[in-house]
């Protein structure tokens, strides 16, 4: 009897997708294309609370039954899959976590587009996770993968990406049926048919079958500052090439990178102390064998350093607020073409301490310090709406980003400055006898960030992290320390990761009194 | 108006005889009822069942004609107390609801329509919210059969089957004076098949009839003796009835198979599920060809004595499938067998889970323990595969990188700054005791905002908040969606707090519909509806019951103005509940009603204002604070190409409904400048352009001359 069984097996297809991504119509879809083929076609779905924003599976089976009834199941089998189309790359992952996709079966179309998880979008430092993951997942478990943005297809056609889905499917030959016969499902969806088939069209093959390979940063052309003075342009070229003489060439790109940034924030001159700072760190970092270390305190200091010198004050903003590149860059942002008029509101509140922050260095401490001065100065601060394309939004901005001429003079600069020579000296004195710890010293300058509130709640975070660094001086496995604390602060914006962090260190080494 | 618009599933209530309906599961189930001939249809919207409401709620025309009244009932309890018409009337009715919490509400009616037993048929459609998709706690529906005495019918999960399920299910219910309930899983709801219609029918007997020509028998009425004699009734009169309608009428279902000795008894809504597993394991065909005999359980209550007797007889072994605890089905087909003497073993949740979905993994694994134990097992189950595991370097990190995606805030939801605000304000007022309640708005106690220490049940937010309710230390804070305020919170909650004198802060979050569950009017909606009455504010009725504090907030997307109320709220000497009601649409419905308009206009030229949210990402420090006082999905991060930098940056992509949720929060908390809203004007009119070009005019000049005066660096990638 079991000979009697048929062998018929129907086409298996699930699709992983994130509630309000059109799962629902890529599924709609591929029902209409079966039946339209004479097949029979079954589709369910889960979507419950899931079509706010959660992950969900929309499962389709079909097959050329041929007049008989068949049966269908409501859920996809492990190892029984044909086709698994993820509308998200994480969520090619998940499909493979399910056991979905299996080497002798499944066909794996995956948009290489990230939408990211909150759990990803909260943590204080870089929380993303590893795409590469599901890449190697992938390659092992799917019998082909496939792989394009399809979510930028579909942008790029004003489209949405159920479409470029959809087309990708077609373009992928996972299914029995002829082009024309996907686009005649898609015209009879009606909605939006024009723009669903120009998406269909760009994704039908775009499909990439092998891994992506990564481009070397190194290789790219060195970026050079534009306008200026002749003047400024001389001193700026001259800086070019003192860098490109005195440092060696491995760290080329990530100096100039710093050398711009800090000419574009204030000017030559300012490129030249960068630069002077710079050569005395690459001194030490040759004098305590920084050669067999590709110098990677150098290097770390040329990074850490220009983002240092260029914190973000009212200053700062104003002029990047107010740049002609900036404008373009926002009409890009929401492609506005060249009849569109387009208004740019800023959100912004500066606080007293912003505004003594703007003050020559005496003035601002005495007016931190006077209560009627403070009272004053509350009427220019709170929450600020700026129409930045407005005549008086906008010379209000100028007229801020001007200050940079006396910058220098100013208390804000003066506490940075203040800031960055006892975080130099401090690695200094910690390079001569641990060349590890004083890198991670350095790269301690990343935990520093934010406005207002949140920069304070990282300056604490930074110092507790260096006294913390400052318990295990002297032990072999000190950088390591340093590293896991750094880590750890992070981690989470209150810095419990830290606390548990310094609790273990203080657990083997006593409280000490010395600070960096 | 709903979600959706059903304007095509409605057109396919209109198919005659021998016409071919395709669609979902729960749509064949409406149609199936006019064709069933019934009079009056109530329910309340929830998952899997929703689109059974919208579709009757759009379908206004085909119903009267049909002469069938549809109400969008208050609450599953006033749907249930509905079939009351259906107790001294011939007359069909039907209710549905989301199931095991819709059936819970509905119990106190249900138990009363059962006890005195139906004249005309009276079925009720439990969507049964279990397993993946399930946004309720795991139970089953089969006790409030049991208890009440409902017969409850689980048929396959194919088009046809559940529409006869509806049709047999009247009859039953007619037949034995019972109401009838018909259970459908998330999938069988939502399952795509067609089947073929016949034509709707008129019901004979009219709802005017009855209400010209009234009726009543006193002792269908609860209350004794004629309830004694309910009970009485139940097991000799009703109950044979049905074993005998069901018997007669064949509604279980027997398939053969050539390995007689051994056989699977399951619920009808697993069958193919089990033909799915049977074919991995060699044992059945796509067409449902089977070589181990199955007895499919149409109806799970009451359970036919003589067929399970029969089948199990002279097997060997018999495996019982059946999903979810306890264990009914398997406890009372043995008591069934012992009392026949039938010594056959009954394999069950021995094999199979004892909690939890049966998938069709579950299933397989389940029967293939059931048949590995039989002593000739069949030659093909070694034919059936299973996935080589990824080494675990792989796995690991697999697990590791694919997130945990929860259900959350859709963007531009007006309840997120609600959230915001209230994280906020406890920054400085102090952490408070929260109770939350059924709706989107429960997604507050996820990341990135973790607000909310319980969920007690629909409309019951402020209630769960009573038992702390001691007028001393820090105030709780409730929380209460419209929703649920009108499913029976104004009772249960706000009318309990003004009798028991509470002194805390119940927080009303009205977004103009039920929005959880499909965007479906209630009383509070602004919306005009054709056929229902809208626009009840729920500041009166909450001042109606006697509360005297009320603050309203119609734009909750003023992150400092809601968190300003909800920190007076929290500290204001006035005595007795303090109601905030936070007021903004929920976005999904504005998008749909607002998108086709501005299309429309564009399309014509006139003059449309797009906006979108930014953030400058060489002003962003990459530190993410914003995400986590927002958590909104346009919200996210993107790399730069800045060598500088080590953390990725904020970044608006294009699913920004420009809310500004993420700008007032920037400000309201004081984070930092980087966001700022674009506007652009489409078709700009001249006084616009003439504007633009002055302004231009004077800051593209000032730009060239800074341009000429200092060094800049190339501009960034677009991303």
């Amino acid at each position: 009897m079991a000979d009697e069984l048929s062998r018929d097996r129907p086409i298996c297809v699930a699709v992983l997708a994130i509630g309000g991504q059109g799962g629902g119509v890529v599924t709609d879809w591929l029902v209409a294309l079966a039946e339209s083929r004479g097949w029979v076609a079954q589709s369910t779905s889960v979507p419950g609370v899931a079509q706010r924003t959660g992950a969900t599976v929309y499962y389709v089976e079909m097959i050329e039954a041929g007049g008989q009834t068949p049966i269908l199941a409501l859920m996809p089998t492990p190892g029984d899959v044909d086709l698994v189309v993820a509308a998200e790359w994480m969520e090619a992952g998940r499909a493979i976590q399910r056991g979905l996709v299996s080497p002798d079966r499944t066909t794996l179309i995956a948009s290489t587009h990230r939408s990211l998880a909150v759990s990803e979008k909260s943590v204080p430092g870089d929380g993303v996770n590893d795409p590469q993951a599901v890449e190697m997942a992938a390659a092992l478990t799917a019998k082909r993968f496939l792989r394009a943005d399809l979510s930028a297809i579909a942008q790029a056609n004003g489209s949405v990406i159920s479409a470029s889905l959809f087309g990708s499917i077609a373009g992928s030959g996972a299914l029995p049926f002829p082009r024309s016969a996907f686009e005649e499902a898609v015209r009879a969806g009606g909605l939006g048919v024009e723009a669903s088939l120009r998406a269909f069209d760009a994704a039908y093959d775009c499909l990439d079958e092998s891994a992506p390979e990564q481009a070397d940063a190194n290789e790219a052309p060195l970026p050079v500052l534009s306008g200026g003075t002749p003047a400024e342009r001389q001193k700026y070229h001259a800086l070019c090439e003192r860098a490109g003489a005195y440092f060696p060439d491995s760290m080329k790109a990530i100096l100039r990178a710093g050398l711009n940034r800090v000419v574009d924030y204030q000017d030559a001159a300012y490129g030249e102390d960068y630069l002077d700072r710079l050569e005395e760190i690459i001194d030490l970092d040759k004098r305590v064998g920084g050669n067999d270390k590709e110098h990677a305190l150098t290097a770390f200091v040329a990074k850490y350093l220009a983002s240092a010198m260029s914190y973000q004050d009212v200053i700062r903003v104003a002029d990047l607020k107010s740049r002609s590149s900036r404008f373009a860059r926002v009409r890009g942002d929401i492609a506005a073409d060249e009849e569109q008029v387009v208004a740019i509101t800023e959100f912004m509140h500066p606080r007293v301490q912003e505004i003594c922050g703007l003050l020559p260095a005496s003035l601002g401490r005495g007016a931190e310090e006077n209560r009627f001065v403070r009272w004053l100065l509350s009427l220019f601060t709170g929450s600020k709406r700026v129409r930045s394309d407005s005549l008086r939004g906008f010379l209000s901005l100028y007229v801020l980003s001007a200050l940079r001429r006396w910058r220098r003079k100013l208390l804000r600069h003066e506490i940075e400055m203040a800031h960055i020579s006892r975080w130099l000296a401090n690695v200094t004195r910690t390079a001569n006898d641990d060349y590890d710890l004083a890198v991670e010293i350095v790269r301690c300058r990343r935990m520093i960030k934010g406005y207002s509130d949140t920069h304070e709640r990282s300056m604490s975070k930074y110092d507790q992290v260096l006294q913390g660094i400052d318990l295990v001086r002297g032990r072999a496995d000190a950088a390591d320390w340093a590293q896991r604390l750094h880590e750890a602060a992070l981690q989470d914006p209150d810095g419990v990761a830290l606390a548990g962090a310094l609790k273990t260190i203080e657990s083997f080494s006593g409280p000490k009194s010395e600070v960096a | 108006m709903a979600e959706r618009s059903f304007v095509q599933e409605v057109q396919a209530l209109r198919l005659g005889a021998g016409e071919t309906f395709r669609g979902e599961g729960i749509l064949a189930v409406t149609k199936a009822l006019l064709e069933s001939g019934v009079g009056y249809v109530g329910g309340y919207q929830g998952a899997p069942i929703s689109h059974l409401m919208d579709v009757l709620a759009d379908a206004k025309d085909i119903l009267d004609e049909l002469g069938v009244h549809f109400e969008a009932s208050a609450s599953e309890a006033a749907a249930a107390a509905m079939l009351s018409a259906s107790m001294h009337y011939p007359i069909r009715g039907a209710a549905t609801w989301k199931s095991t919490v819709g059936t819970n509400v509905a119990s106190d009616a249900l138990a009363n329509l059962s006890s005195g037993g139906v004249t005309g048929g009276a079925l009720i459609i439990v969507g049964e919210d279990y397993g993946e998709g399930s946004s309720i706690m795991q139970e089953r529906s089969h006790a409030f059969a049991m208890k009440s005495q409902i017969w409850l019918l689980d048929p396959r999960p194919n088009a046809e089957s559940i529409v006869k399920a509806v049709r047999d299910g009247f009859e039953l219910s007619e037949a034995s004076n019972t109401p009838v309930m018909l259970e459908l899983r998330i999938r069988a709801c939502h399952v795509h098949g067609s089947f073929e219609t016949r034509d709707n029918v008129r019901p004979d007997f009219t709802l005017e009839q009855a209400r010209n020509h009234p009726r009543r028998e006193t002792d269908r009425i609860v209350l004794p003796p004629a309830s004694f004699a309910h009970e009485q009734e139940k097991v000799t009169k009703r109950w044979p009835a049905a074993v005998e309608f069901i018997k007669s009428r064949k509604l279980n279902e027997f398939f053969d198979g050539d390995i007689t000795d051994i056989g699977i008894v399951l619920q009808g809504g697993h069958y193919n599920g089990v033909i799915a597993a049977l074919r991995q394991l060699g044992l059945a065909d796509v067409y449902g060809k089977t070589r181990v005999p199955l007895y499919v359980m149409n109806v799970t209550y009451p359970l036919i004595d003589d067929e399970v007797v029969s089948f199990c007889a002279d097997k060997r072994a018999v495996l019982m499938v059946e999903e979810g605890q306890p264990d009914h089905l398997e406890q009372a087909v043995s008591t069934i067998l012992r009392r026949a003497g039938v010594t056959t073993p009954l394999h069950g949740k021995d094999f199979l889970p004892k909690a939890g979905e049966y998938t069709n993994k579950a299933l397989i694994e389940g029967i293939r323990g059931f048949l590995d134990l039989q002593a000739e097992k069949p030659a093909a189950l070694a034919g059936s595969k299973t996935a080589a595991p990824l080494p675990d370097d792989v796995a690991n990190a697999l697990n590791k990188a694919v997130p945990p995606r929860p259900a959350g805030f859709c963007t531009g939801c007006p309840e997120r700054p609600i959230f915001s605000a209230l994280t906020l304000a406890q920054q400085d007022v102090g952490e408070r005791h929260i109770a939350c309640d059924i709706g989107c708005h429960l997604f507050s106690i996820l990341p990135p905002f973790n607000v909310g220490a319980s969920t007690m049940g629909y409309g019951l937010g402020a209630a769960s908040a009573s038992g702390l309710n001691i007028g001393k230390g820090k105030r709780s804070i409730s929380i209460m969606g419209d929703g649920g305020f009108w499913h029976n919170g104004l009772a249960s909650g706000i009318g309990n707090a003004v009798f028991n004198q509470s002194d805390d802060v119940v927080l009303i979050v009205d977004n103009f519909y039920a929005a959880a569950t499909g965007g479906q009017d209630i009383l509070s909606s602004r919306a005009s509806n054709r056929d229902r009455s809208t626009r009840h504010p729920i500041e009166d009725a909450v001042k109606g019951v006697g509360v005297t504090w009320v603050r309203r907030i119609d734009h909750t997307y003023d992150v400092g103005a809601m968190r300003r109320v909800i920190e007076e709220a929290l500290t204001t000497d006035a005595s007795g509940p303090k109601v905030v009601i936070a007021s903004s649409e929920c976005m999904l419905n504005r998008q749909r009603r607002e998108r086709p308009i501005r299309r429309k206009a564009l399309g014509e030229g006139q003059r449309v204002v797009a906006q979108k949210f930014g953030v400058d990402e060489d002003i962003c420090t990459g530190d993410h604070a914003c995400t986590r006082i927002s958590g909104c999905p346009s919200l996210t991060l993107k790399e730069t190409d800045d060598p500088l930098r080590d953390d990725p940056v904020a970044f608006v992509d294009n699913s920004c409904v420009a809310c500004g949720h993420c700008g007032e929060v920037a400000d309201a908390a004081v984070l930092c400048p980087s966001f700022y809203r674009a506007d652009a004007v489409h078709n700009p009119t001249f006084w616009d352009r003439t504007l633009a070009r002055l302004r231009k005019g004077v800051t593209a000049k000032l730009q060239q001359r800074r341009d000429a005066q200092r060094l800049q660096e190339p501009v960034g990638e677009q991303p």
